[in-house]
């Protein structure tokens, strides 16, 4: 109620100033006869001279900001194609930033120059076919060479991966993500939402070959210089696969698996020493908003030599060894929905 | 016989007109058929839901800039969605983003600005009495009000509004088990978009008739106002997309609550396998940006047509290339059909597409540089005056380039990967789309709201209220292309649990600020508006010293716009600083209605050939205002 009271007050007077203001800028004008004499007041020139005064210190403060944000910038990149897409990215941007640099030199110097004046008379220029042709043809041909590169550069990206790329499985659910690896026959097997329960949070079929041997993972293990392959899925609602040191980005969808290549090339223990943070971790977010936990599914990614990557690999165990129990539950559930299939 | 009947019509007509004040309350100012009225209907709903969303965005960003502040002090507002340890909910932060989205874009930058001034603007700059259908016309407004209430409704749901980002993607917008605002929030957010959407088609069909049908003698589309050609391609634009979200909400309604699977498969929830199998959440992707993408341009078009007038009046030259504005208009509404799936490129659909969209995205940078180059040379040796309007014109060609540029980032599939769904997208489309279009609006405002209302704004407040916002709006916009290059990603609550979301905790606080202040600088335009609306100074009748047929109407024009017959149109709109002009009598502009045999040392060639038909064109004016089917 107090509150209420004190918003109304503060309401009431920031009205009342504003009224007065008004009047008073009224009376001025009236007493100063603007309305009839000339067309402009002194405010046209205060106008004019506060672009040029904005484009020199507007210019300042984006430099200096520019400066002082950077080291934030595009953290290094891990991955081959991020470095690429990197190059292209301040190419792209060397590019528009000097389009948008020029364009306000003269977009806020022309008020400046070309404002009201009684002596003058304004220019009667209706068009000229030679500026629209070139206005069109510059930035026409600008974009044909940045739609060439970006061409080969997504090309590159979104191809097949090789035959020997790792593929590790992530799947999205509210809100945290789940790995999969293929274990020793580098395949994963297959999956269904409807095999999911209590247990077997994948919905991981045991009844393929190929699952027998596949393990989770709580961190992504990677080996440096590899080629991985990112299969990616969702149960639930749409998520979306961040590695942002890795540039790679994929939406995980439900009922439509999706995926992604790419090939790290800096360990988590180079990365620590290169940004002198013994601390640093290569991370996995969300970024497509799926509900109220969206901004806290993190998965950390510990990239490793080969070797130690095949040491990593011989200490994991199938899943199905983690839980003995499950294969005798399993087949109990099959045989189950087998029975209601028949009674149908 | 017949013409007989038709002049004892049109001589009814102008009874009418000369007692206007006949109607009760209801029919004047309510239910009214006045294409003016049902304009400032529109733009007072229009601020009002500005003022609603600009608030949502305080709310979510007090949370980005102070994470850690208690927020216990905003519970007599928010209530339960302030936790019991006084931080905001984060379901609510997600709804609060969500709506403010969907009313920024919908009902204010489309409703509130294409409403307001194709209502206003078509009739008075074409030469026609009113709308084709004055009845389709109020049932467009009221349309738009049933949708309002129903949305402003949703707000105080207990459940809370949707929230699953203003693109409503199913699963999430599906599943009320998902998030708790897909449950009744996300009906009435349907709901209410159903009935917008038939609002915004009964607008739009009922402007491109009367563009079409209803221009004055003379009024050839070659001489028509590139306002009218914004007005009348945007009407197209919606006309042809808003069906397509129609059909994308009715088949998320029909899985909601009827068990179809169109967006649904494979879908295991809170425990529980769903019966759906099939759907793909794509295809509900593919409809929703289908209309999504046409809509950016069904909110930018009207500011850059409402600019254009502005900033060839103000700068006292003709619009430069006026063809070429209109090409580029034409080219940028074709194209904005066939580039949808570039907010897709990471969805998981087939890489080829995304060739294909990374290339036709592409070609957009070509029409829109053509108008900002055009802006500019319009500028260029003129005269000009800063009015309020002006002012923001030249803000708009300003945020339109600087947001507009980072879309040929954006657009490249390869570069999209690491900034889709980061913050640079967030600045990218406020400064393009909505800082852009806001600043057409207030340009709008500013230059006709002596026509609206009969009074001037004060143009001192519209300055300081002018450089507040445009500051205002880099300040924000500006550091979000920073936080986005650093790979911050859009919608979430907070960046703590990330190490590398962690930087950049100050430029967040600094944003804020700068929102805060931008936001509370709107008051001093919405104190001026409805102060001026009786207090300000009376408007003399074409107080900017436009060509327009506007402005040759009364100070507060009637129904039926003209108390005598309608003007006649003999040339182009931007006759100004012409040369030998004065020699004609007329100073640095010359009125559409005045005949080239009146100008003769300021004709042009052309022209002086095109003098000599005048008086069969006066004939024609006659003939028109008796029978306006020839």
């Amino acid at each position: 109620m107090t509150t209420a009271l004190l918003f109304a007050t503060g309401a009431i007077l920031i009205i009342a100033v504003l009224a007065l203001v008004y009047r008073i800028i009224t009376l001025v004008g009236i007493a100063k006869g603007d309305q009839k004499k000339t067309k402009v007041t002194t405010s046209n020139k205060i106008n004019a001279a506060l672009f040029p005064i904005v484009l020199i210190v507007g210019s300042g403060l984006i430099m200096w900001s520019f400066n002082d944000a950077k080291q934030f910038f595009l953290p290094e990149a891990a991955s081959i194609h991020g470095k690429e897409t990197d190059h292209l990215f301040w190419i792209t941007m060397g590019i528009v930033f000097t389009a948008f640099a020029l364009t306000h030199l003269l977009l806020f110097t022309f008020p400046f120059l070309f404002q009201f004046s009684e002596k003058r008379k304004a220019d009667f220029n209706p068009h000229n076919d030679t500026l629209e042709i070139a206005w069109t043809a510059v930035p026409a041909i600008v974009m044909a060479v940045l739609v060439i590169f970006g061409w080969r550069a997504w090309a590159d990206i979104t191809a097949p991966a090789t035959e020997d790329a790792i593929q590790v499985e992530l799947m999205g659910k509210q809100f945290a993500w789940e790995i999969r690896y293929p274990g020793k026959d580098l395949k994963l097997g297959r999956y269904d939402v409807a095999n999911i329960d209590n247990t077997n949070s994948m919905g991981v079929d045991y009844d393929d070959v190929n699952a027998q041997d596949d393990f989770t993972a709580r961190e992504i293990y990677l080996p440096v210089g590899r080629e991985i392959e990112l299969k990616i899925r969702a149960i639930d609602v749409i998520h979306s696969v961040f590695l942002p040191h890795f540039r790679v980005k994929m939406d995980a969808v439900p009922g439509m698996p999706t995926r992604f290549k790419f090939t790290p090339t800096i360990t988590t223990a180079e990365m620590r020493q290169k940004t002198n943070n013994p601390k640093f971790n290569y991370e996995l977010a969300c970024t497509e908003v799926c509900g109220y936990g969206h901004f806290g599914m993190r998965k950390l990614v510990k990239v490793v030599t080969q070797k130690e990557y095949d040491e990593w690999l011989m200490k994991q165990k199938p899943w199905l060894e983690k839980n003995p129990d499950y294969l005798s539950q399993w087949e109990a559930k099959k045989a189950k929905t087998a029975s209601v299939a028949k009674s149908h | 016989m017949s013409s007989v009947a038709l002049d004892v019509e049109s001589k009814d007509v102008h009874s009418h007109d000369d007692h206007e004040h006949h109607g009760n309350f209801w029919t004047n100012y309510v239910f009214s058929f006045d294409h003016k009225v049902i304009a400032k209907q529109y733009l007072i709903s229009g601020i009002f839901w500005a003022i609603i969303g600009g608030g949502l965005s305080l709310l979510f960003r007090i949370q980005l800039g102070f994470p850690e502040a208690n927020l216990e002090w905003l519970r007599p507002l928010l209530g339960d969605w302030i936790t019991e340890s006084g931080k905001m909910d984060t379901t609510f932060y997600l709804a609060a983003v969500t709506m403010h989205g969907t009313i920024m874009v919908f009902f204010v930058l489309t409703a509130g600005l294409s409403g307001t001034f194709s209502n206003f603007l078509i009739p008075l700059q074409i030469g026609a009495r009113d709308m084709a259908s004055g009845f389709m016309n109020m049932l467009s407004y009221w349309l738009f009000f049933l949708a309002s209430v129903i949305m402003f409704a949703s707000l105080f749901a207990s459940t809370g509004p949707a929230s699953g980002g203003w693109v409503i993607y199913p699963p999430l917008s599906a599943l009320p088990q998902a998030v708790s605002g897909s449950g009744i929030g996300m009906t009435l957010w349907l709901v209410s978009m159903v009935f917008f959407i038939a609002s915004s088609l009964l607008g739009s069909i009922n402007y491109i008739s009367t563009v079409i049908n209803l221009r004055t003698a003379g009024m050839s589309f070659a001489k028509m106002p590139l306002t009218i050609w914004s007005f009348f391609i945007t009407a197209i634009i919606g006309t042809l997309s808003f069906p397509v979200l129609f059909a994308a909400a009715l088949l998320l309604v029909f899985d909601r609550s009827f068990g179809t699977s169109f967006y649904l498969s494979d879908i295991y929830i809170q425990g529980e396998l769903l019966e759906h199998s099939g759907g793909s959440p794509i295809l509900f992707q593919h409809l929703f940006w289908f209309l999504g993408h046409p809509e950016v341009y069904i909110v930018l078009l009207p500011a850059l047509g409402l600019t254009s007038e502005v900033i060839s009046t103000n700068s006292r030259k003709p619009i430069f290339g006026y063809r070429a504005m209109i090409g580029s208009m034409l080219g940028i509404a074709f194209l904005s059909f066939i580039v949808w799936a570039h907010h897709m490129f990471v969805s998981g659909m087939n890489p080829f597409l995304g060739t294909i969209f990374m290339f036709l995205t592409l070609i957009i940078a070509v029409p829109s540089a053509v108008k900002a180059f055009n802006y500019i040379t319009t500028l260029f040796r003129g005269n000009i005056i800063f009015t309020p309007a002006m002012l923001f014109s030249i803000g708009l060609v300003s945020l339109f380039i600087s947001g507009g540029v980072t879309g040929i980032i954006l657009g490249n599939s390869a570069l999209d990967i690491q900034l889709h769904d980061t913050y640079f997208v967030v600045a990218h489309f406020h400064l393009v789309m909505g800082s852009a279009a806001f600043f057409g609006m207030m340009a709008g405002v500013y230059h006709w709201y002596p026509k609206m209302f009969g009074r001037m704004m004060n143009s001192a407040m519209g300055y300081v209220h002018f450089w507040l916002t445009f500051i205002g709006a880099y300040m924000v916009f500006f550091p979000m292309h920073y936080i986005g290059i650093a790979g911050f990603p859009r919608r979430y609550y907070s960046f703590t649990n990330f190490d590398a979301f962690s930087t950049f905790t100050d430029l967040n606080t600094f944003i804020s600020i700068a929102a805060i202040l931008t936001v509370t600088a709107q008051f001093i335009f919405v104190f001026n508006f409805f102060w001026s609306m009786f207090r300000g100074r009376l408007a003399p009748l074409n107080p900017w010293n436009a060509t327009t047929l506007e402005w040759t109407t009364p100070r507060k024009p009637g129904h039926g716009n003209w108390p005598g017959a309608l003007p006649v149109v003999y040339r182009w709109p931007y006759d100004y600083s012409k040369p030998d002009a004065d020699k004609d009598g007329f100073t640095d502009f010359i009125p559409q209605n005045v005949p080239l045999s009146k100008t003769e040392h300021s004709n042009t060639p052309e022209e002086k050939v095109l003098a000599q038909l005048d008086e069969k064109f006066d004939q024609l004016g006659e003939e028109r205002e008796k029978n306006p089917f020839i």
